[in-house]
């Protein structure tokens, strides 16, 4: 159950206050490298209807065949949303007509799922977090792709994506705000990522959401919902709810009555639009499909899916925060993503030395974070090693070079000098501070020789020490420790 | 249960046949002659009995993840009644 | 010892068998007696598509093969092949409009099975549309002559009615009526054939052949067109029980590429031809005796207990107390997932496709003008029973009646059973045009002995077990226990040796 502040959710109409309640049900394509009942690639991309087979062309006295490693990522799903795992589970025909559909038929599961009910923990912010609840997740077939743009009275059909594997995943309708949607599916997704059995990128279309919208009065039953398909960003995601409950608020308040309707997200006009209705509702005359029997899976084998599952996000942000004394925020951060997470766990770790894990969290989040984002890369693939990492940041603390310094390090070790031993680096290039009382005492002295009438106005302006400081660093060609500069300059100036 | 004019017509439209008026009460009857024939059934006591999932006791056999098919366009593509540069053309579906 | 080329397709396969090997003929000889043969029958229209190049190129290959002394179990025999069946880069359409043009790039397991034993292709043979008939009257091609004349008809009177619509000459059966009618009239030493009602097994009776369904999962469905997955088998139609025996040890086994054909080794069928059937136990159902049952059928339903008696098989009393409810079922289910299965016929990927204003225009023509009658009436009703409202009601009770039937035939094989002797049809063959075209269910009531067999999953035979008082083939089915078909075999070859071999009718149609 969300266990949300009361009224901090709630939009206010014209009438009143609204509560708007969501659920979401998302389809994350299965990280497999065949589709779920073919033997054909699911590799993104390809010529149209190259990865396509007889299977999924739905040629006659065509069979599907069920791909184990797509069982096997449902039930690791599963354990990760602390779900029950079914032991069997039925597949059943979804029967309507699409030219994207070559079979006239999806195969999904309907009555029977592989996996029932779940949770996830989702952090709101760093400190306070909500439980929202999974309802079940079964495995189906995607479907092929229509293009319309491509003529002005003929669609394209291409089939790559046909029976490619998707997990769809409902949530309970625990969602109280457009924010706890966006940070349920960032958090599901992070755990997709962690489990490996999705890849999450929303950009390919290998996850997208349905998002089910309904308002209330606070205290009242459940109102008529209305279902966005496929919002295929999580910002959109926050949009259209944000849209759909507007709407559907306004619809109340001015005496009218919601349809129980399917829309879609328009976000270049900031609206949801009804979908152009067909004469009927779809009655997809489910019924199990005949050509497969029931699934049923092994205790035995569950159990060694959930042994060789990695360390999940949650326990790891705990374990961070336990072991590491790092600020939840800061852990949180961290572990959002797998890669990320094990980039500064080797860097902490490196050498066997001990360093201050903060450091190398300051770093990770700051400048490493920054370059990898202008290369579009993850931080633990920019270009910088975690030795590396940890050397640099040994060498701040050992007082070999400046943070300052440091920072122009980073640049030369994520360009020219990738790759680079960082001490090495920092011994051909000079780059060692200089922390010589002596050699700072006379740079100082220097510089306010060379500006006596600033010197003067100095004393009384506090603010100017800042100028000094930076005339000694260009100085001393930026060597100098800051720090020491600007005691030795507050001394002088009498600051 | 007979079926009347209305519901024959959905049935075609669920299962999109097209079936002209003159057509429409022909198939009626001929739908309810089955329907008629079919609701003995009803008198059968099916307590406690499970639907039948397999006719024969076996496993759903699971296949090894290794693409196997696939890149045979031309093969997918021999019978199509109206293809171009790789694509099945239909009329323009209307989201 | 000369053979004369026209004796050639008087020989049952075991036999031309052993001549190829005898080197008494060749494969090509054999091949062209039977395309000479088909040639004169084109009035039969069992054919709808012959293949002379591919089956004398493969008689050639065969008979390379004979000569090295490489023979597969199959080799240089010709076979006709049903037209549900995927014969890569030769007309596959399930005799329907829909499927018009359609090659398949692919083959069926099942025949590639054949063809890996060495078998020739002669054609693909005539069928109900979609195997949804028992006459073969409801094929895009037209019905297909049985080659029994009816009972007082001349042989120029046969020939005038092939010449126009057929009527009243006698119809094979159905579904695999061109298979039926092709194996009885010596187009072809066997022929690949379907069953999901009774499809091979209610032909057989008909034309007085050989026909078996085996054990629902025996042979792969990968590459057939699909009708009704739960309840369709591929199976062979050939003269003696022997023939199928040879057949069915070529089609069986296991594909990884259809998840419900299951992993057993294929035993050798011919084996069990000719063992015998002392202590066998062999049940008669009392509920297959029908009110108004027709004499004739009682009366060789009792004369095949009592050859079976005499061979030394105990005959007891059983009960089967749903049988009743198995043909009404069946035409629930069937109906439900053929509705399914022939959602893909929708002029997108191949076939007919006719014109329209939008996709869905598109789609209700093409599938008006491609389906027939019967398959339009059978895909409505399957719609209609999975629809919302309706699956529990009739979807979901037949599925459950479907229980109880597989559940009273493994009470009674509980009970020491090893066969049960039923009569495979309600009669003798009838005539082109005579049913159906009032009440569809008249043509339906054809299969009441047969569909049990179908919803239970049980391995089914049939064999030429004597004529009618008009001179009409008559046969009796047995059915046996999951994957017992050697059982089966054996018994079916002790009623045709009891029955004597009747010879099959000289050519009148050409």
């Amino acid at each position: 159950m969300a266990a949300t502040p009361a009224n901090s959710k709630l939009i206010k109409g014209a009438t009143g206050e609204w509560e708007v309640i969501v659920g979401l049900e998302v389809h994350a394509q299965v990280n497999s490298r065949a589709k779920l009942f073919s033997g054909a690639s699911t590799e993104f991309g390809g010529a149209p209807n190259a990865h396509v087979s007889l299977v999924d062309a739905a040629m006659p006295g065509m069979l599907p065949v069920i791909n184990r490693e797509c069982v096997a990522q449902a039930v690791r799903t599963g354990l990760a949303l602390k779900a029950q795992i079914n032991c069997r589970s039925i597949f059943d025909r979804k029967n309507y007509f699409y030219p994207d559909l070559p079979q006239g038929y999806q195969i999904s599961q309907y009555k029977n799922p592989i996996v029932g009910e779940g949770e996830i923990q989702v952090d709101l912010t760093p400190e306070h977090s909500i439980r929202v609840g999974v309802e079940r997740l079964h495995l189906e077939q995607d479907a092929g792709k229509s293009l319309h743009d491509q003529s002005p009275t003929m669609s394209f059909v291409d089939l790559n994506r046909s029976g490619v594997a998707l997990m769809e995943i409902v949530s309970k309708p625990d969602l109280r705000s457009a924010e706890e949607a966006r940070a349920y599916v960032g958090k599901l997704r992070s755990v997709l990522r962690y489990v490996g059995s999705c890849d999450g990128d929303m950009e390919k279309g290998n996850l997208r959401a349905d998002v089910n919208v309904s308002v209330r009065r606070p205290g009242e039953p459940l109102g008529t919902r209305c279902e966005i398909k496929n919002v295929n960003s999580i910002r959109f995601i926050g949009q259209s709810i944000e849209v759909e409950a507007r709407r559907q608020i306004a619809v109340i308040e001015d005496g009218g009555v919601i349809e129980q309707e399917t829309r879609l997200f328009d976000p270049v006009r900031g609206e949801t639009r009804s979908m152009r209705s067909k004469e009927e509702a779809h009655d997809y005359r489910y019924f199990p499909d005949p050509d497969l029997l029931p699934l049923e899976i092994e205790q035995a084998w569950i159990d060694a899916l959930a042994a060789e599952l990695p360390e999940l996000p949650d326990a790891k942000k705990a374990r961070f925060l336990a072991d590491y004394g790092l600020s939840p925020y800061d852990a949180t951060v961290l572990v959002a993503d797998r890669e990320t997470a094990d980039f500064f766990e080797a860097a902490v770790k490196h050498g066997g030395a001990a360093r201050d894990p903060k450091a190398v969290a300051n770093w990770i989040m700051g400048d490493l974070s920054a370059s990898a984002n202008a290369q579009n890369l993850p931080v633990s693939d920019a270009g910088l090693s975690s030795a590396a990492l940890a050397t640099l940041v040994d060498l701040i603390g050992e007082g070999v070079i400046s943070g300052k310094i440091a920072k122009d390090l980073l640049v030369m070790l994520l360009g020219p000098d990738k790759g680079a031993d960082p001490r090495a680096l920092v011994e051909a290039r000079g780059l060692r501070q200089v922390t010589d009382s002596g050699a700072i005492e006379r740079a100082v002295e220097a510089v306010i020789a060379a500006n006596p009438d600033k010197a003067e106005q100095a004393k009384g302006k506090p603010g100017m020490l800042g100028w000094f400081v930076g005339q000694v660093m260009k100085a001393t060609g930026g060597k100098a420790n800051p720090q020491a500069v600007s005691d030795v300059l507050k001394a002088r100036l009498g600051l | 249960m007979p079926v009347d004019l209305a519901t024959v017509r959905r049935i075609a439209r669920l299962a999109h046949i097209a079936i002209s008026d003159a057509e429409a009460p022909a198939l009626q009857g001929e739908l309810n002659a089955i329907l008629t024939f079919v609701e003995a059934l009803e008198a059968v006591d099916v307590t406690g009995v499970e639907p039948m999932t397999s006719v024969t006791p076996m496993k759903l056999p699971m296949r090894e993840d290794v693409v196997t098919d696939g890149e045979i366009e031309p093969q997918v593509l021999a019978n199509a009644p109206l293809a171009e540069d790789g694509f099945f053309l239909v009329p323009k579906v209307v989201e | 010892m000369e053979i004369e080329l026209s004796d050639l397709t008087s020989l049952t396969l075991a036999e031309a068998r052993d001549g190829l090997k005898a080197k008494r003929f060749s494969s090509r000889e054999l091949t062209e007696a039977h395309l000479q043969a088909m040639a004169r029958a084109k009035g039969l229209n069992a054919y709808i598509v012959e293949t002379p190049e591919q089956a004398l190129a493969m008689a050639k290959a065969s008979d390379a093969k004979l000569a090295a002394g490489n023979a597969g179990p199959l080799e240089g025999l010709p076979i006709g092949v049903k037209d549900l069946y995927a014969t890569k880069g030769v007309h596959t359409q399930a005799c329907s409009r829909i499927l018009d043009g359609f090659k398949p790039t692919y083959e069926s397991t099942v025949t590639a099975h054949l063809w890996r034993d060495g078998a020739v292709m002669l054609g693909k043979l005539n069928m109900d549309e979609f195997a949804m008939g028992s006459s073969n009257e409801t094929s895009y091609y037209g019905p297909v002559a049985s080659p029994w004349l009816p009972p007082n008809w001349s042989a120029e009177k046969a020939r005038a009615a092939l010449g126009g619509d057929k009527r009243g000459l006698l119809a094979p059966g159905g579904s695999s009526g061109g298979s039926a009618a092709a194996v009885a009239a010596r187009l072809c030493l066997a022929a690949t054939a379907s069953d999901t009602g009774g499809s091979i097994r209610q032909p057989a009776a008909f034309t007085g052949i050989a026909g078996i369904k085996p054990t629902y999962g025996r042979c792969s469905r990968w590459g057939i067109v699909a009708f009704a997955s739960s309840l369709d088998q591929a199976g062979p139609l050939a003269r003696t029980a022997r023939d199928c025996a040879i057949m069915l040890g070529s089609m069986a086994g296991h594909d990884p590429k259809d998840s419900t054909c299951v992993d057993r080794p294929v035993p050798n069928y011919e084996a069990a031809i000719g063992a015998s059937i002392k202590g066998m136990t062999i049940g008669i159902p009392r509920e297959y005796r029908l009110d108004g049952m027709n004499p004739e059928i009682e009366a060789l339903w009792r004369r095949g207990a009592d050859w079976l008696r005499t061979a030394g098989a105990k005959v007891v009393d059983v009960s089967l107390p749903n049988t009743r409810h198995a043909l009404p079922a069946y035409y629930i289910v069937a109906p439900a997932e053929a509705s399914s299965n022939l959602a893909r016929y929708d002029g997108v990927r191949y076939g007919l496709r006719e014109p329209g204003a939008d996709i869905l225009e598109l789609y209700e023509n093409t599938r008006a003008k491609g389906f027939g009658a019967e398959v339009r009436r059978r895909l409505m009703i399957g719609t209609y029973v999975l629809s919302a409202g309706y699956y529990d009601a009739y979807y979901v009770r037949a599925q459950k009646i479907r229980t109880l039937i597989k559940r009273d035939f493994e009470t009674v094989f509980a009970d020491g059973v090893d066969a049960i002797l039923t009569p495979a049809t309600p009669s003798p063959a009838f005539g082109i045009g005579e049913k159906g075209s009032a009440d569809p269910v008249e043509m339906y009531l054809n299969d009441v002995f047969t569909v049990t067999v179908n919803m239970a999953g049980l391995p089914g035979l049939v064999a030429a077990a004597g004529k009618s008082a008009e001179g009409l083939p008559l046969g009796l089915q047995l059915i046996g226990r999951p994957f017992d078909e050697e059982t089966l075999f054996s018994l079916g070859h002790a009623i045709e040796e009891a029955a004597g071999r009747a010879p099959f009718p000289e050519p009148w149609w050409g």
